[in-house]
């Protein structure tokens, strides 16, 4: 693990480099964009760039009509407003119609810190997953954010991607491939997998490296689509080791380990338990505090792993 | 412009508003109040205003509409079947199931509809990104929109207002529909939007009010916001909600509601013209 970037730094850049590729590209934000790193796009090219104002319905609205003009619209706030405030634009003006926007949302999670809990998206995956015609991508580390924005520019239709304020461990090199609904074992494992996502991930590194040295070898596999959902790496994981943890920096009903949770019910069911946010709101702290505090770090993630071992 | 066949929309008109009881009839449900009294106001904009083009929908130059209202499907159905964007067969399939023509504007199934509506306010918030376009690729196309006068008491509607003036957006010429009733009664007893006039010119819009049912007036207005630069023009017009119908007009009642077989063959009856 070399430095920490949050994942928000790395979407600003790839919107800009993206920018300089694609002219179809337009970029709106809801007065948020010093924070977003969307200001980074807008000082290379504002005469794409839209601020919409306090206004995440219309920032919604807007991009959609965007998008029916053959336009790529990227539209970001906070995960709380583009997924709470403007859930029901979301899914019936941009998704319904399958319209090729990419709300691309940051501050999502507990790690948002100081603000609390009115500011921490802890439901914006469950939301966006149970939308038709919604792709959900929850990017790990700054490397993979960066490809997680050119791969869905390349796609066509809805996406709703999700980043974070803090910085965070890069785990991946810059030759590493981002294939939309294709997870990646991060590392080989026998007796458990380890199912994260977001930075959610470094952490089951962590988590990997403390079982090792207790004798336990686990796997550790990045979801980083939520949906579609890489069904065929979650099985293999389930037949292979025949124990699961997810781990998401979200509430534990709703999200990663609820759409493993699905996957394994139906195909494969084994041992599982979800590390996550227990089905509460969060608080001011400062991010790390809050992550240990709410259970969201590699000691939770051991713990869990021992108990479904037991139960295994 | 060339002279205008005032005839000719008239007669556009009522088979438009025939084609509006004949669809809701057949379907059983639907919303025929506000499609009637938009009925004028569409085919003005499609048979005199819009450039458009029946054979290719996604023409790049042509102007572009959204139903906000998106309940009056049926009067934008029975314009874009008059159009000849679709079989006016399909008409009579509306709102069953396996059928195109959705309860409210699906714009991935259906020729000529520009945005997936239905949701109140929504529609108009498109059009501001739809405009923004345009201009963008520096387009001469104009974007039209229809809203009801309830639908003004949404929140996004005023967010998108904002929007529009800030961006100066002169290609996009809003119309309010405005019969003066919703679904639970009168505007001013269940909401009010008064003074509505000045709350369009107070967010920045050129703001004209007429007769939605004066084909001279509507015509006049539209030029007029054609002419209007460096803002969005609104056209308040005043309508009767259920137009052309004697017991749907201004009856909140009928605001979505379908007729029964007797009734519809009365409404079909008054509103004459060839069968």
């Amino acid at each position: 693990m070399s430095q920490k970037i949050a994942t928000r730094e790395a979407y600003g850049d790839a919107l800009k480099e993206l920018g300089q590729v694609n002219e179809n590209v337009v970029v709106l934000d809801a007065d948020l964009s010093k924070s977003t790193k969307t200001a980074v796009f807008q000082k290379e090219f504002p005469e794409r760039f839209f601020n919409m104002g306090i206004a995440e319905q219309n920032l919604m609205g807007t991009a959609a009509g965007f998008a029916t003009s053959g336009k790529i619209p990227f539209a970001s706030t906070f995960a709380m407003f583009a997924t709470g405030r403007a859930f029901e634009i979301i899914r019936n003006s941009i998704c319904y119609p399958k319209l090729n926007v990419k709300v691309c949302a940051t501050h999502a999670g507990i790690t948002v810190g100081e603000d609390g809990a009115s500011h921490q998206a802890l439901e914006d995956l469950a939301c966006m997953r149970a939308i038709p015609n919604m792709t959900v991508i929850n990017p790990a580390d700054a490397v993979s954010a960066k490809k997680a924005v050119f791969a869905m520019a390349d796609f066509n239709g809805p996406v709703y991607a999700r980043f974070g304020r803090a910085a965070v461990p890069t785990i991946y090199d810059e030759d590493m491939k981002f294939e939309i609904g294709k997870g990646i074992q991060v590392k080989e494992g026998k007796d458990v997998s380890i199912i994260a996502t977001g930075i959610m991930v470094s952490l089951a590194l962590e988590a990997s490296k403390i079982l090792k040295s207790e004798g336990i070898d686990s796997r550790v596999i990045d979801i980083h689509t939520i949906k579609p959902i890489d069904k065929d790496l979650i099985i293999k994981a389930a037949k292979e080791t025949g124990a699961i943890v997810t781990a998401e920096e979200h509430n534990i009903i709703g999200g990663l380990g609820s759409a493993v949770a699905e996957v394994l019910v139906e195909n494969h069911p084994v041992s599982m338990k979800r590390v996550g946010t227990m089905d509460t709101f969060g608080e001011s702290g400062k991010p790390n505090d809050l992550m240990k505090k709410y259970g969201l770090t590699g000691e939770n993630i051991v713990k869990a792993v021992k108990e479904v071992l037991n139960q295994k | 412009m060339e002279k205008v066949d005032y005839n000719q929309l008239k007669s556009i008109s009522t088979e438009i508003r025939k084609n509006i009881i004949k669809s809701v009839h057949a379907a059983g449900s639907g919303h025929p109040g506000g499609s009637l009294s938009a009925a004028d106001i569409l085919t003005v904009l499609y048979f005199y205003k819009m450039k458009v083009d029946p054979k290719n929908p996604k023409w790049e130059e042509r102007d572009r509409f959204v139903l906000s209202k998106g309940h009056a499907a049926p009067v934008l159905y029975a314009t874009l079947a008059e159009k000849g964007f679709f079989s006016k067969e399909e008409l009579l399939k509306l709102r069953h199931m396996g059928a195109m023509l959705q309860g409210h504007p699906d714009m991935k199934g259906t020729p000529g509809i520009e945005m997936s509506t239905g949701s109140l306010g929504q529609g108009f918030s498109s059009t501001i990104g739809m405009a923004l376009a345009s201009k963008m690729d520096k387009k001469n196309n104009r974007i039209y929109t229809l809203l009801g006068d309830g639908e003004v008491q949404e929140g996004i509607v005023w967010e998108a207002a904002m929007a529009a003036s800030h961006y100066k957006l002169d290609n996009l010429t809003a119309i309010l529909d405005f019969n003066g009733l919703q679904i639970d009664g009168k505007n001013e007893d269940v909401m009010n939007i008064h003074p509505i006039e000045e709350k369009w010119a107070s967010f920045g819009w050129h703001v004209v009010a007429i007769n939605g049912h004066n084909f001279e007036e509507i015509i006049k207005a539209l030029d007029e916001a054609e002419n209007t630069k460096e803002k969005p023009t609104i056209i308040i017009a005043k309508t009767i909600k259920g137009k052309g119908v004697s017991f749907m007009e201004n009856q909140a009642g009928w605001h979505g509601n379908a007729p029964k077989d007797e009734e519809a063959q009365q409404a079909l009856d008054e509103l004459g013209g060839a069968n």
